[in-house]
């Protein structure tokens, strides 16, 4: 079953409930000791692999050696007969024949070791993607936990501190409010500002007798006599 | 950077985008920082710190209070969501619907204010977005 699956069904099956674990701790521990293992093994498979290869590296180097021995030996073989010797061609071949089986016997042994390293290479990249695949599941078990851990402390602490989590809607009316007082404020205030500004504006336009002057007590008696004539 | 680093520096911090940022440690088996920033004091972000990631979560709104015959339409409403909301995903835990954000445990402390700031303003704007779901 995958990892998600499992995990999926933990919270399914009542763990509804928080704190209530998908993995208890003990399960996290039997597959972290897993994932060492399976390091073990592939440092192990590590190092057989640069063990053979090195015997490989060997082997082929025999089988070379050997090749050109015998090739050599042809040769030498060849210059015994020109020279009519046929005793010494003969013991020329047969020293031939018995390279010949050694090399027979070497080409085996380098086959067997270059099989061997390629098992141990596919060993080494399944093994490597095993452990990748442990660690992803790992990761997803232990974010799981920790944040049903970290939803346990949360209600604990709104439970303790008697603080009520509002509802959304209620904390979408207070932020509104909130941001519409302060938008408000910050409108009021550039509004008296301006205010200021057209004041002492206004102030110095009086002062140099410029627009609507203020009525004086003058003004006032002169309009009364004026009715009056 | 563990749960206590990251209260530290974002106390150090202050304020971040013309933001203020309170910082609580909650105690618990789990380390959690409950960051609240100036005027969004009732949507408060939870941000833990695990083996992988940063997480940070704002609750949004619970059960009890999606209109029942409506909870299917909205949840639908929420996966089309999903991707145009920046940095954040619809998620949810236990009985509660939540928004959350996941960030390298790499991340470097502007890019974690950044990441509440944004979550926070997310979960205002899905809360705005849902209401018609809500009792």
């Amino acid at each position: 079953m995958s990892i998600l699956r499992k995990i999926m069904t933990a919270v399914r099956g009542g763990a509804r409930e928080m704190g209530e674990l998908v993995v208890d701790a003990n399960g996290t521990r039997i597959f972290e000791q897993e994932i060492k293992d399976a390091q073990t093994h592939l440092n192990k498979a590590r190092h057989d692999l640069t063990d053979v290869m090195a015997k490989q590296m060997q082997a082929s180097r025999q089988v070379e050696s050997l090749k050109r021995e015998i090739s050599e030996h042809e040769a030498y073989a060849g210059q015994a007969l020109d020279k009519g010797d046929e005793n010494l061609a003969m013991e020329i071949a047969e020293k031939i024949n018995r390279l010949e089986s050694d090399l027979a016997e070497q080409t085996q042994v380098h086959e067997s070791f270059s099989g061997h390293v390629s098992r141990l290479k596919d060993l080494v990249k399944k093994t490597g993607r095993q452990i990748k695949e442990y660690e992803r599941q790992l990761s997803m078990v232990k974010t799981t936990e920790s944040v049903q851990k970290a939803s346990a402390a949360i209600t604990n602490n709104f439970a303790s501190s008697n603080s009520k989590m509002l509802s959304a809607k209620d904390s979408l009316d207070r932020i509104k409010k909130r941001q519409q007082d302060n938008f408000d404020r910050l409108a009021a205030a550039e509004q008296l500002e301006s205010d200021n500004s057209d004041k002492s504006l206004e102030d110095r336009m009086t002062a140099a007798g410029i627009g609507e002057q203020k009525s004086s007590a003058n003004s006032v008696l002169d309009r009364i006599k004026s009715k009056r004539g | 950077m563990n749960t206590s680093d990251l209260a530290s520096r974002i106390s150090d911090l202050s304020s971040f985008e013309g933001y203020q940022f309170d910082c609580q440690p909650i105690p618990g088996e789990t380390e959690v920082l409950q960051i609240t920033l100036g005027e969004f004091e009732e949507l408060p972000c939870f941000v833990s710190v695990t083996d992988t990631q940063i997480l940070c979560i704002t609750y949004l709104f619970t059960n009890d209070e999606v209109i029942s015959d409506k909870r299917s339409e909205m949840m639908e409403e929420m996966l089309e969501l999903n991707i145009p909301i920046p940095l954040s995903s619809f998620a949810k835990l236990g009985d509660r619907y939540v928004i959350f954000g996941a960030l390298s445990i790499t991340s470097n402390i502007e890019d974690i204010c950044h990441e509440i700031i944004t979550l926070t303003e997310n979960a205002l704007e899905a809360i705005d977005a849902l209401e018609e779901y809500l009792v």
